[in-house]
Order: C-alpha cells, then structure tokens, then sequence
C-alpha cells in the first residue's frame, strides 16, 4: 500500500484536492452546486463509456474514430426500434446491438482489409450520418423510461451518493461499472496484458502465440457494445427523441478525453467528469447570466478546453506503441 | 499491371518497429496509379445499383427517380449554371482534404474553415461593396486568410504540440459554428429584422454571379484545381509534400522541413476551404447564414477519396456530388423522396471507393489490398 502511494503521489494529492475542492463548493453554494454537479455527471455518463471504447481499441492497436458513428447509430436504433416495438427493452438490445455491429464494421475493415484506420473511422462516421438523416421520422415516441437505479448505502453518501449512485437510470452505474472493469481487465488478467501486448509490439504478441488479428477483431466489436450503451443513453435516458447530429462531437470528446487520461479507464473517467463540470459551468454562465457572454460563445467552453488541455498533454502522454498500424505476418 | 504495382508497393514491413512511421511509398504510387480508375467507376455502378434498390423500397420507380435528379440538376432553365455554382465550393472543400492528404494529414476541418470564409468573406464583400468587383475580390482574400490561419492553428497544434489533426479539426468545427452563429445574429446581424441569424446583403456590384451561364466562382475553382496539380506534380513544394506523406523518415533524411511542411499544408487546406465560404456567401445567398455551409466541408472528404487525392480528379468528383445535391431538391418535388438521400447515396459511394477489398476482388492482386490513401495517427 505505502509504495502504491508513493508511486501514484501526484495522483493522489490531485484526487484529494479535487473531492475536497467539490465538497467545499457544495457546502457553501448550496443553491446551485447539486445540480451543477449533477449536471457535469450527467454529461459525463456517455463520454465515460465512449472514451472506454477508444481506450480498448488503442490498447489493441487499433484506433478509433467511429466512436460518433456508433454512438449515432446506436442511438437512432434504440430509439426507433424502441419506439416501434413498444418496448423499451427491445430499444435498450437494438442499440447494443448496432454499436456491437458497427464495431463490427470497424475491426473488419482495419484489421482484417488493412483499411487506414482513421479513414475507415471518418467512412463509419459519415455513413452512420447518412444512414440516420435519411431514414429519420419525426413524430416518434418512447413507451416508456429507463428506470433509475438506487444503489443501497452508497446513495447516502452526500455529494458522492446524490450524484454517482441516485437518482439516476442504471445506464449511468454501468457507466461506472464499466471503467472500473476495464481497468481491471486491463491491468489484471491475462486477456489485459495480451491486449497491451498487442497494441504495444504486435510481433513479439504474435511470437508468443497470441493470434494478433483476432483479439483485435474481437476487442474492437466487443467494444463497441459501450458505444451502443453510450448511444442509447444519449436518445433513451439523456432525452427522449433521436435529432439530427445528436452526438454532436461527442465521440471525438471522447477520443480527446482518452489521450488526456493516459490511454488508463479509471483517468478517462475523472477527465470526463472534468469535462462534464466545464460544460455545466458553461450553462450555468448562461442561466445566472452575472457574465455578458452570449450563449453562443458559453456553449463551445468544452470544445475549446479540449484544444487547450490537448495542446498542453498531448505531448507528455505515450500512445500505445503500435496504434494505426496494422499487423501484417512476415509469411503472408 | 498488379506487376508494377507489386514492384512500387515492397511487402510490408514484418516487424513495423514501434515508432518509426512505417514506409509508405507504395501507397501514393498505388494511389495516383491508373488501376484506381478502373475501380472508381466499378464502385459508383455498385452504389447508385444500391441507391436504386433503396429508392425502390420507398417505393419509387428507381429510373424515373435517377433520371429526375439528372434533369432537375443539368437540363432545366438555369440549372446547369446552379449545379456548377454548387460544384464550386465543392471543388474546394475537396481540394482542402487532398493537399493535406498528401501530406499524410487527414483534414476533417473543412466545415468550419469554410464556414470561417463564409462569414467573414460576406462581411468584407458587404463593407466593400461600394468598390464594385474589387469589394467580392477583398471578401474572397480575407476568406482565404482567415480559413488559412484556422488551418494554421491546426498544423502548428499537429507539428508543435502533437495534437491530432481529426480531433482539433473536428473540435474548432464546433468552435466556429458557435462563433459564426454568435456574429450573425451580434455583431454583424444584418439590421432590421432581429432574431434571424443572418448577415447584411451584400451589394449588386460586389456579387459573384455567373456570366454567361458559367459562375465565376466555378472558374475560380477549376483554375485553383489545376493549380494544385501543378504544384503538386510539377513543383518542388509539391516533391516535398508527396515526400511528407510517403515516407517521412525519408523525407527527414533528405532535409525537408516536417513541422513547416505540415503547417503549410494545413494552412493552405484551410484557406482553399476558406476560399470556398466567401465564393459561397457572395455567390448564392448573397450573405452569410449559419446554414449556408449545409455539408459541404463534409462532402469535401468524400470528393477528395473519390478523386483518390488527385487534385484535377476532384472536378469530376465534386461534379458528381454537386449534380446529386442540386437535383436532390427538384427530386423531392417530384417523387417525395427526401433530399437526405444524397446524404445516403454519398456514404455509399464513399463506403465502396474507400474499401480496399473492391480492388483485390477486380485485380486479385496484392497491391490493391492497401487501403485508398493514409494518414497517421501515432507519429
């Protein structure tokens, strides 16, 4: 436990000063603080699972831009075949399923084809657009909500409690649930190492007799899952419509929020919870209005922190070794 | 024909070392190659067969709905002049993805660049407009310089601080829409009618129309695609970023200037796409309005794989989609399929003429299973 401490020491002290810095806020600015937080969460909740998405995918060697594209499909699916149905458990499966699919698309065109990989991310992303704006139709409705979950004894923790663990449908514990998991299976099992593996030096992967194409096909489909559950979130839990664009960006938020966070599950999630609290005091700048800053500046604060925080990490993390590369076999 | 491509394309690397930028020399070869032709045509049969069997489960006679949207876009009164007054800016945006593109850059930034000229090249054409055609000429310079430095931001991000190009182009894509917005209906919101997102009209005298049928914005466009070309192929600017994009280890070696390199290119992407705003504002709406970019920044990205990163390539692309796109309206007149079919048709084309496989199934040969064209992501 001490050299854990000692090793992750900057860590630590910055996740001290943050919680405190939080519950400090929350206790003197009462009036606003709760939903300024819950709002940040809620924000929040799909760049977790898309940001988990591209960290499986780079950690396999195989990046991923299709992130906006999945999501968009997985949300356009969940919504209308939800709609269609008159279940919402159908919608919930439909949008999983898309995102799985789309993955799909994605590990057989990089890794099997040897497409460019940010190209056949733009060619998902693009078709994903297409294919939603076309066969949009307005007038739909959900049958129903996503239930909240409570999670018992947590839920009583204040601040903490009222914001991760009440009060919300149980998309957003998944969310959780899920950066925890990956890290875990990243950093402790074997399905974890020979992943790092494979994204870091394929060849010596392959030389120990990891089939390198394979866990990339299958960890990039999987993977998409998430991207479908963070689609699904955003037009069956976050709303309750499918629009145009819905995603608006997220996906590649969420590629940004991955590069700061150290390609690491657990750093992607506080990068975007951070993110999250930027955006939600940018709508708060717009509702108490104590600024004179047009709504229309105030809404791209997230987009520009992106630039700012990229240009200052981008160039002090270390991506995986071998990400855009595809594999190819000397023998082939 | 695979022989010499074979020949261009050496067998991948085996063991790719992990940070240096694998050799990409076959790739441009294989790009520009003739082979990539035959293959281009092959994926636009297959697509517009698969936009026919979707337009047929609309319900609507496929023939009667291709030929309407060629007819709405190239036969009646006035419509040649409109499809080529669309075909501009797309020529541009293209051009926009296709310098950078060689440069091993994958510029998706196209929309807001564009959007950048569009509002500022309304704005200046508006103040200027008592100078007559020199007022559209200022507009069109200042679009130009304004989207280039968009495109700088980017290239000095990618060169200095390694910054993604995808991920900065995409996040100043949302950063100028809502600036763009925010001076349309602030301060350079046209007088008068508050609430509309709109700039001033700009003056008779300082309008881009078309002479004789054929828009000035269209010869400026196809005279800038040769342009390209020429530099590209014929100059040693052009040497250095084919250089750039084929093997920057290599490149360098040879002394080429990498960080000036990639900064120019963005930056030229950037004002070419900037150039396509202003010729848009001053060309159709007269003004700016947020909604006068639609995709076309967007469709740039298609039209530069479709042309598979040719600058001359891309006149007959962005021909293509600017006919779909002005047909599409007098389509939904005629048939009620939405406009948004374009949206679909275009992915399509793009999904075909972007998968490698297409060419192995036509050649079986080992060169075509690279993909259309490369970018990088790590270094």
């Amino acid at each position: 436990m001490g050299t854990w401490v000692q090793k992750n020491r900057t860590t630590v002290v910055l996740a001290v000063v943050v919680v405190v810095a939080a519950y400090v806020f929350y206790y003197a600015k009462n009036d606003i603080a709760p939903s300024m937080f819950g709002a940040a969460w809620d924000y929040a909740i799909p760049l977790v699972l898309a940001a988990l998405v591209g960290v499986i995918g780079e950690r396999s060697g195989v990046v991923n831009i299709g992130i906006e594209g999945q999501m968009l499909l997985a949300a356009f699916a969940g919504f209308f075949s939800a709609a269609a149905t008159g279940s919402m458990v159908v919608g919930i499966l439909a949008g999983i399923g898309t995102g799985l699919l789309a993955g799909g698309f994605l590990a057989w065109t990089t890794v099997r084809w040897r497409m460019d990989q940010i190209i056949a991310g733009v060619v998902l992303n693009i078709i994903a657009t297409g294919i939603t704006s076309f066969y949009l139709k307005s007038g739909e409705i959900l049958p129903g909500v996503i239930p909240n979950l409570r999670v018992p004894l947590l839920a009583d923790i204040p601040l903490l409690g009222e914001v991760f663990f009440s009060g919300r449908s149980w998309i957003a514990s998944v969310a959780i649930v899920a950066a925890i998991g990956v890290h875990l299976m990243l950093f402790h099992t074997r399905w974890g190492l020979r992943t790092r593996a494979v994204g870091e030096y394929p060849s010596a992967a392959d030389t120990a007799g990891i089939n390198v194409e394979r866990l990339r096909m299958i960890n990039v489909t999987v993977a998409g899952s998430l991207a479908g559950l963070a689609g699904v979130y955003l037009s069956m839990d976050a709303s309750s419509s499918f629009e145009r664009d819905m995603t608006a960006g997220r996906g590649f938020l969420a590629l940004a929020i991955m590069i700061m966070g150290a390609w690491r599950p657990l750093r992607a999630m506080a990068m975007a919870v951070f993110f999250g609290f930027v955006n939600a005091v940018a709508s708060q700048l717009q509702q108490t209005g104590g600024f004179s800053v047009p709504p229309q500046l105030t809404g791209t604060l997230p987009y520009v922190a992106v630039l700012v925080v990229l240009a200052v990490a981008a160039g002090r993390v270390r991506p995986p070794g071998a990400v855009g590369q595809p594999y190819v076999k000397k023998d082939q | 024909m695979s022989e010499t491509s074979t020949a261009a394309q050496p067998s991948p690397p085996a063991e790719p070392t992990p940070r240096e930028p694998r050799d990409r020399g076959g790739l441009l070869a294989y790009l520009i190659g003739h082979q990539s032709g035959v293959v281009i045509v092959v994926a636009l049969v297959i697509s517009l067969l698969v936009g026919a069997a979707l337009i047929r489960y609309q319900g609507v006679n496929p023939a009667y709905a291709y030929e309407t949207l060629l007819r709405e876009a190239l036969v009646t009164d006035g419509a040649l002049t409109r499809t080529l007054q669309k075909t501009a800016p797309l020529v541009l945006t293209g051009l926009a993805v296709v310098l950078p593109l060689r440069v091993g850059l994958f510029n998706i930034g196209g929309q807001g660049q564009l959007v950048t000229g569009a509002v500022i090249g309304a704005w200046v054409a508006y103040v200027a407009g008592g100078l007559g055609f020199v007022g559209a000429l200022l507009g069109m310079v200042v679009g130009v310089a304004l989207g280039a430095v968009v495109g700088w931001v980017v290239g000095v991000l990618k060169a200095y601080r390694g910054v993604h190009e995808v991920i900065s182009t995409i996040m100043l894509n949302y950063i100028i829409a809502g600036i763009s917005f925010w001076l349309a209906v602030g301060p350079l919101a046209a007088a008068g009618n508050s609430g509309i997102a709109q700039t001033e009209l700009i003056p008779e005298a300082a309008r881009l129309d078309a002479v004789a049928g054929v828009p000035v914005a269209f010869v400026i466009a196809a005279l800038l695609a040769v342009v390209c070309w020429w530099v590209l192929s014929r100059t040693t600017l052009g040497f250095r970023f084919n250089t750039v994009g084929a093997n920057r280890g290599a490149a360098r070696y040879a002394g080429i200037p990498l960080n000036r390199i990639v900064i120019l290119a963005m930056a030229a992407g950037g004002g070419l796409a900037g150039l396509a705003g202003a010729l848009e504002a001053e060309g159709t709406l007269h003004r700016f309005q947020p909604a006068i970019a639609g995709s076309l920044g967007f469709d740039g990205i298609t039209i530069a794989l479709l042309a598979r990163a040719n600058p001359l390539a891309t006149l007959p692309a962005a021909l293509l989609v600017g006919i779909l796109r002005t047909g599409a309206a007098g389509l939904q007149f005629s048939t009620g399929i939405a406009p948004e079919i374009v949206d679909l048709l275009l992915a399509i084309i793009l999904l075909m003429v972007s998968i490698p496989v297409l060419g192995t199934w036509l050649f079986r040969s080992r060169a075509a299973k690279v993909s259309v064209a490369s970018t990088s992501w790590g270094s």
